[in-house]
């Protein structure tokens, strides 16, 4: 029998960047607050500390960090007419667990969305009207402007210490910055990055071919900084040890080091590790929540009535919580009715490893998780696309997170995978190899989707989710286009050897490319299009709130982290100058 | 929560506690010997037969060369055993309910067999097919052990269950693995490989060099298991 325990104000599902902000923002207005949180308790020191954080088998090849696969999987197939299996172990992308949550274990690159990216419906068919879309693509607006979310974005990077330089200072186009970002109302907190050997070769040669260069956009502090919560971050040492891993500088922002020591301290909150959400209860009328059940690591269930539920876990388990809850109508791509799990995208990354020649010594090891040297140029709806026959674009960075070398060790094309030849172009191209990274957008498409598994089940006898997904043709004719245009740039650098590797499909779950896993309870104006409305509200439940990349409606160029922390802020907000005053659907 | 206020204070106090190391085995020198490739043996999982073919198999996926040793030397074979002997080994980082099914390429590994399962089942199959030709994989001569392996890589064997291929990806896995991991797996012998191709280890601190474009870099590696002492030494020390 469940035990029952005292209501409180506010429950919050997961513990990461969106939990430990609401948490914050609402304990400080008085709220009774309890943190949910499945994973383990987990603080800078004593558990990010070096040497033995610095462990690349333990935490970039076993997953050290990550939600533990053998109790909650998911599965996976490229098309519903496929069978979908257990994903076994984590490798296209990596859900993270524990307090903190990804912002642990992110890389801390730090990019805003474009004016565009939040009205991308409205604005890809006012300027290249709606032929240009495949008819089988989903895009749609978000009901909230990058205008109205500014401030929020402000918040923020400010509480992150985010390291940059200006580019667009309220439409004035300013030197040294990215002249294509969306205009912002202030300077970055701090200064960019320390530019790597291959950032400055890359410069360079993209200035050249008429580009707009800049540092790319980090959360990894680049000096001493005191947020306005109190907290100081120290300058990143550049150890080559960021994503997958936790930051023993405190200099990598995460929500141990800028908001949830001040969270800690508020006698409001109360925060349980080790918790398994296992529903969101729903009153008879099915359309108020009561609060959540819960088991803990003895095995216990407990019911923790609360008066707002606010689920706040990684976008893949916000989005099963609200199925197995059986909030909102699930999506059936065959009737295109229902919204749960609805577009799924993802993020289309490629390559171009670019082999510069024993002479050119990279010493890519030398790496912060957000170091490098980019252009927007070809991003989102950067550049024209009238002739070009799809929609979208990548970000192209040149840079190294850490040349940690069971994971990178290239070798050219041609290349055996073993023998003496392998071990040789190992030895000559380790530390004169760079590799660019495009990131790029995921148009969300009509039999891209989530939902649950019939067959296959977590530890605790509920559903796993169920990923259904491959890339759309416009996103591979996209990728095509942009990874040429990064080869250029690669051979204006002098390479030796250029590697073009746009992404093809059929996607695959056997080889990393972005844990930026976005939609499936997106935000919108329509309730017959969206999950939540404008402020992050469920439609079909009004006392439940959804913060997280399910909310994108498709995924930008971008890492989704930035745009997320402007969506927690702009919740808070309503949450406190709106609905506190008087509960009820904000729409 | 204690979130220490600052860690410079830390990493200073660490600077000041120089230790002196040996320079001598540096990349780009002659490489230390490695001794007995045998010597050192965890028996903990591999029994002789299985650890005479994988000793063989790794010797030709990562041979040694004039210069360099190569997976066998570098101790590969304990780490694969101390691999299998422990939590990966034994299933406890995968998804095992079932049922199993063939999946597509895409679905990756969907086998029923722990990775431990896997690597004694497969070796036993090869060992029979060798020993039922009055043969065995470690007595042929290198290049009929590459054209086996190639064999198996290529998916053609059938290994009690196993097709080939996922094998001997699984092989050729686990051997990049215990060669470029930190040498407290077992495998990486006085970090033999990260002096091979110039990486410093475990050992993190860039800041004063990230901007000094194209410096030759030339430093003892270190591992985790050199502690942080040890580790704090460098800060002093700079590339060419």
């Amino acid at each position: 029998m469940p035990q029952k325990l005292k209501e409180v104000d506010v429950v919050v599902i997961g513990v990461g960047f969106a939990g430990s902000i609401l948490a914050k923002e609402l304990a400080a207005s008085g709220l009774t607050v309890v943190g949910l949180e499945r994973g383990h308790g987990r603080h800078s020191v004593p558990d990010f500390q070096a040497p033995a954080i610095h462990d690349e088998l333990k935490y970039s090849i076993r997953k050290g960090m990550m939600q533990d696969v053998t109790r909650e999987a998911m599965t996976f197939r490229n098309h519903h007419r496929e069978v979908a299996l257990p994903m076994r172990q984590w490798e296209a992308f990596l859900p993270g667990t524990g307090l903190g949550g990804c912002g642990v274990h992110w890389n801390g690159q730090a990019w805003r969305y474009q004016e565009a990216d939040f009205i991308y419906k409205t604005h890809i068919e006012q300027r290249y009207g709606k032929k240009i879309l495949d008819p089988d693509l989903r895009i749609q607006d978000w009901g909230v402007t990058y205008q109205e979310l500014e401030p929020y974005y402000d918040r923020f990077e400010h509480l992150l210490g985010v390291c940059g330089k200006a580019g667009n200072l309220n439409g004035k186009i300013e030197p040294g910055g990215n002249p294509l970002e969306a205009p912002r109302s202030r300077e970055y907190p701090n200064p960019p990055m320390k530019e790597q050997y291959s950032g400055a070769l890359f410069r360079k040669a993209a200035l050249e071919l008429g580009y707009h260069p800049f540092l790319q956009p980090s959360a990894n502090t680049t000096r001493p900084y005191t947020n306005p919560e109190g907290m100081t971050l120290n300058p990143c040492a550049y150890c080559g040890f960021c994503e997958r891993y936790g930051c023993e500088h405190f200099a990598k922002a995460s929500p141990q080091t800028v908001i949830l020591p001040v969270l800690m301290k508020n006698p409001n909150f109360e925060l349980r590790t080790e918790s398994q959400v296992l529903r969101i209860n729903l009153d008879s009328t099915g359309k108020k929540a009561t609060g959540v059940s819960y088991m803990d690591a003895q095995g216990r269930e407990f019911e923790q009535p609360a008066g707002l539920v606010l689920l706040t876990a990684f976008a893949l388990n916000d989005v099963r919580m609200l199925l197995l809850s059986g909030i909102g109508n699930p999506y059936d791509p065959t009737t295109e009715t229902g919204v749960v799990g609805r577009n799924y995208a993802y993020q289309t990354q490629s390559y171009v490893p670019t082999f510069l020649g024993e002479d050119v010594h990279l010493n890519s090891y030398m790496a912060g998780g957000a170091s490098g040297t980019v252009i927007d140029d070809f991003s989102v709806d950067n550049f024209d696309h009238s002739s070009l026959g799809f929609i979208g674009g990548c970000y192209v960075l040149c840079g190294s997170t850490g040349a940690r070398p069971v994971e990178f060790h290239p070798t050219p094309p041609g290349t055996p995978r073993w023998g003496r030849e392998w071990k040789d172009a190992v030895r000559r191209h380790y530390n004169h190899t760079a590799i660019f990274n495009l990131s790029g957008t995921s148009t969300a498409m009509r039999g891209n989707y989530l939902d649950l598994d019939p067959t296959y089940r977590d530890a605790w006898g509920l559903p796993l989710l169920r990923i259904t997904f491959d890339f759309p043709d416009n996103d591979v004719r996209m990728s095509r286009f942009v990874t040429h245009k990064a080869s250029e740039i690669a051979r204006q650098m002098g390479a030796k050897i250029v590697v073009d590797s746009p992404r093809t499909g059929p996607f695959t779950t056997t080889s990393y490319q972005s844990t930026h896993n976005t939609g499936g309870a997106v935000i919108g104006a329509d309730p017959s299009t969206s999950v939540v409305n404008r402020y992050c509200q469920s439609w079909d439940v009004p006392n439940v709130f959804v913060v997280g990349a399910c909310n994108y409606p498709q995924n930008s160029s971008y890492n989704p982290t930035v745009t997320l922390g402007a969506l927690i802020y702009w919740t808070a907000d309503a949450l406190k100058t709106r609905y506190l005053k008087r509960p009820g659907p904000l729409v | 929560m204690s979130e220490g206020p600052n860690s410079n204070s830390r990493r200073n106090f660490l600077r000041s506690s120089l230790v002196l190391i040996s320079t001598a085995t540096l990349a780009g020198e002659a490489p230390a010997l490695l001794g007995n490739p045998r010597a050192e043996e965890p028996h903990r999982f591999l029994n002789e037969s299985e650890r005479r073919f994988l000793l063989a198999a790794v010797d030709r996926l990562i041979p040694a060369d004039e210069r360099w040793p190569g997976a066998a030397e570098a101790g590969v074979v304990n780490y694969i055993e101390l691999q299998m002997a422990g939590a990966w080994g034994r299933g406890e980082i995968l998804y095992r309910h079932g049922p199993f099914r063939k999946g597509t390429p895409m679905q990756g590994y969907q086998l029923e067999y722990t990775p431990a399962e896997l690597f004694r089942r497969s070796i036993h199959a090869i060992n029979a097919h060798f020993t039922s030709q009055a043969k065995s994989f470690d007595q042929l001569p290198a290049e009929e052990k590459d054209a086996y392996l190639s064999t198996l890589e290529k998916g053609d064997i059938d290994l009690d269950g196993v097709p080939s291929n996922i094998f001997f990806d699984f092989l050729l896995q686990h051997t990049v693995e215990g060669f470029f991991s930190d040498p407290i797996y077992g495998g990486n012998k006085n970090k033999i490989a990260w002096r091979m191709i110039g990486f410093p280890g475990a050992y993190a601190d860039y800041h004063d060099l990230i901007d000094k474009h194209g410096i030759e870099f030339h430093r003892e590696p270190l591992s985790i298991a050199d502690g942080p002492g040890y580790h704090s030494m460098i800060s002093k020390t700079e590339g060419k």
